[in-house]
């Protein structure tokens, strides 16, 4: 049985995992809710598996395309379907979920064990699973908005998933608000899309796209919808101006920041602009604004990530900043390097979470990085692996995270390039530095905590296993994608290059030959100045280490001392620039001050409140008068009757007269 | 040949009686009588412009009246008997259970 043929399994098996541990999780034993939430997950990621053998089996070209399974929705000429899609792309984003998800799962089985709310963990992480998997499947935009808001339903269950502590639920209900922003403008840019192309279905919409007039395109339509769908991918993905909600949703548990909030979801953004590549190919404006505001993103989260004392914000901050990379690399055209980075994110972010999370469980819940050190002896495992992880983020050669960031920061090119180029390397070295802070303030050093207080243990090997398959995938996920002058073939690029660059030839000649061209520039660069920039970026994250090595080994009072000459500074970033501060004064004040003395007071409680009461107080007052006519005396009844006729008769001859 | 305006004064004449008995009589069967006076007085009025126009439909039309009356009496003075039993009085004016 071909799975190519029966691709709604795989997003149907966690769908029913979700529901079986939802509907019958409390009756049965724990061991069930386990089998059925790893198992249908397994299963996921089996069929991706088998999907990806017959992928490689019967060619891509046969594989490739939607298979449409009914009509969902059907008015006048709107036409969607439920569709579901497979090419190469969809297989790169189908492992990542899938892989990750399921070491994810089985990861929560250990961390989890202990929380009341076990069953129902399971069933919202399956759920999330089935609208991730629809949105990566999806063969057009309105399924695959589906999917997006389905995730956000479900990170928004998860970030609350501590419903008893305010901070969670106001942590739930803010990364709701935000994203409502972003979802806005997608939504816009599928009413535009249908306005311009009448049909929302991807392979329609881009070869309309492909094919418009250059006349027609620049009208700006293509930019304006590639604008609006980069607003989506903003909120989703915790860009800049929209990235508050995500340091709040560590409130929700640490396996869930690991799947939702750095390997899975945030991602959606930068797979949904990749998976958009012809519009924003076609629309340079809209191209240049999502490479600035990824660089920017980056730069800005990783200052803020320096001077963090939470583990998992930290950690939070540094996904942003990596999201940032991931659009950076889209927005100069080299999407594969995008998506690339997002695979190999997912790999040692998740690790990186999933380690913090085996760091807190042995701390017994302490987060406070002030209050961790020397936990290297203690806790090996969590050690080595988050080792890897660390080298990854950092850059280290030969890691993953050192092709993928290279990848990106090689494709940059155009006349500002320098400058994008610059700042980029300059936050691959702010990410080795606060890396390795993190790594240095929780492992090395003294212990900063009451060790007879706290009973620091391993965890237990449900939870290992997962940290160790990421870290080998962390270490070598990078190879797939190894430049061609280590010897390596550029695996990533090749089997992705169907998807961004289909048939270079006949588009050549075609009037929107300038995202081929785009397309291009990541092949034909230079194999030494790629050497030379691969040095330059692993020099720079070098001189991070070392500065981390400096400051938190060798002098442990020296950050104090800094932060102490560089007061103002510090106070700016361990404040997170005082964006939400700013958010709270400019928006949300104003709009609850609106809202409580104009729309609740004055509308709500006077016009509204007012007409309905209104109304039925003047029903009864009249009926309290009208009453008075139904005495019971039938001669009464017979008088009035006489009356009408009289009247009616009366009127009749006046009429007729 | 006694013009037509005379059966209608006539008719007209009866209708007043019945509805000014109706409304200010209390006994039940007088009311019941009056009722009877008034079907009695349109019958007439339906004759009379029948004969006029030379067309059958104002007798047909008596017909049924007579005979929806005959229903009505039959059932009414049922009604009337019972209120009798259980009232002890033939009085309308204590026939008010039913009001608000």
């Amino acid at each position: 049985m071909p799975v190519f043929t029966y691709l709604w399994i795989i997003p149907l098996l966690p769908l029913l995992g979700a529901g079986l541990n939802g509907v019958f999780g409390r009756h049965w034993p724990r061991r069930a809710t386990n089998v059925v939430a790893i198992g249908s997950t397994g299963l996921a990621l089996l069929a991706t598996l088998e999907l990806v053998r017959e992928f490689v089996h019967f060619g891509a070209d046969q594989l490739s395309g939607s298979q449409s399974y009914f009509t969902w929705i059907a008015a006048g000429t709107f036409r969607a379907d439920f569709a579901l899609r497979v090419d190469q792309l969809t297989i790169v984003m189908l492992l990542v979920v899938t892989l990750v998800g399921w070491l994810i799962h089985i990861y929560s089985i250990g961390y989890m064990a202990e929380d009341a709310g076990y069953v129902r963990f399971f069933s919202y992480m399956n759920l999330f699973m089935f609208f991730m998997l629809i949105l990566v499947l999806a063969s057009n935009y309105l399924l695959m908005f589906v999917g997006w808001e389905g995730v956000g339903l479900s990170s928004y269950l998860l970030i609350g998933f501590f419903f008893r502590k305010p901070a969670a639920t106001n942590a739930g209900n803010k990364a709701f608000w935000v994203n409502r922003i972003g979802d806005f403008g997608f939504l816009i840019a599928l009413f535009l899309m249908f306005r311009t192309f009448s049909s929302l279905d991807f392979s329609t919409v881009f070869s309309q796209a492909a094919s418009m007039p250059l006349e027609l395109s620049g009208h700006g339509v293509l930019t304006a919808i590639a604008l609006l769908l980069f607003v989506g991918a903003v909120g989703k993905s915790a860009q800049l101006p929209l990235y508050v909600w995500l340091p709040d949703a560590m409130e929700g548990p640490t396996p869930v920041s690991a799947l939702i909030h750095a390997a899975t979801m945030v991602t959606a953004g930068v797979y949904m602009v990749a998976r958009s590549h012809v519009i924003f190919s076609l629309a340079p404006v809209a191209m240049t604004v999502v490479a600035v505001i990824g660089l920017l993103t980056a730069f800005f989260a990783a200052t803020i990530a320096l001077v963090q004392n939470d583990i998992k914000k930290v950690l939070a901050y540094s996904t942003i900043s990596q999201l940032g990379y991931m659009f950076l690399g889209c927005g100069v055209g080299a999407f594969s390097a995008g998506i690339f980075h997002l695979m190999t994110h997912s790999f040692f972010k998740g690790l990186l979470f999933l380690g913090a999370g085996s760091v807190i469980h042995a701390m017994s819940g302490e987060q406070d990085l002030r209050k961790m050190g020397g936990l290297r002896k203690k806790i090996p495992w969590t050690y080595w692996t988050m080792l890897m992880a660390t080298l990854a983020i950092a850059g280290a050669p030969g890691f993953s995270g050192f092709f993928s960031k290279d990848a990106i920061l090689n494709s940059i090119g155009g006349p500002n390039g320098l400058y994008l180029w610059l700042l980029g390397v300059l936050t691959a070295g702010l990410t080795a530095f606060y890396m390795f802070r993190l790594f240095f303030l929780t492992f090395h050093g003294q212990p900063r905590f009451d060790e007879h207080k706290v009973h620091v243990h391993e965890s237990p090997k449900n939870m290992l296993v997962p940290l160790v398959v990421l870290a080998v995938l962390s270490v070598v996920g990078g190879l797939w994608a190894a430049p061609e002058l280590f010897g390596g073939e550029n695996y990533f690029s090749r089997f992705l290059s169907p998807v961004f660059s289909p048939d270079l030839g006949s588009a050549a000649g075609s009037p929107n030959a300038f995202w081929f061209a785009i397309g291009r520039a990541e092949a034909v660069l230079n194999h030494q100045l790629t050497l030379d920039f691969m040095a330059i970026t692993t020099a720079v994250a070098l001189v991070g280490f070392l500065i981390s090595w400096w400051f938190y080994l060798r002098k442990p009072d020296a950050p104090k001392r800094l932060a102490a000459s560089l007061s103002g500074p510090y106070r700016l970033l361990s404040g997170k620039y005082f964006v939400d501060e700013l958010y709270a004064a400019v928006i949300v004040r104003p709009l609850v001050w609106i809202s409580t003395n104009l729309f609740w007071h004055v509308v709500d409680e006077e016009a509204i409140d007012g007409t309905v009461n209104g109304v039925a107080e003047g029903a009864q007052e009249s009926g309290g008068v009208l009453r008075r006519i139904y005495s019971g005396n039938t001669r009464s009844y017979a008088g009035w009757v006489v009356l009408g006729a009289v009247v009616l008769i009366t009127f009749l001859i006046w009429m007729a007269r | 040949m006694v013009p037509v305006s005379y059966y209608l004064m006539l008719s007209a004449a009866l209708f007043g009686l019945g509805v000014v008995g109706f409304v200010f009589k209390r006994n039940i069967i007088t009311l019941f009588m009056c009722i009877e006076l008034m079907l009695n007085a349109v019958n007439l009025a339906f004759v009379a412009f029948s004969r006029m126009l030379g067309q059958l439909d104002g007798q047909v039309f008596v017909f049924f009246v007579i005979v929806v009356a005959a229903a009505e009496a039959a059932v009414g003075l049922a009604i009337v008997i019972l209120i009798a039993r259980n009232r002890k009085s033939l009085n309308v004016e204590r026939v008010d259970s039913l009001k608000l």
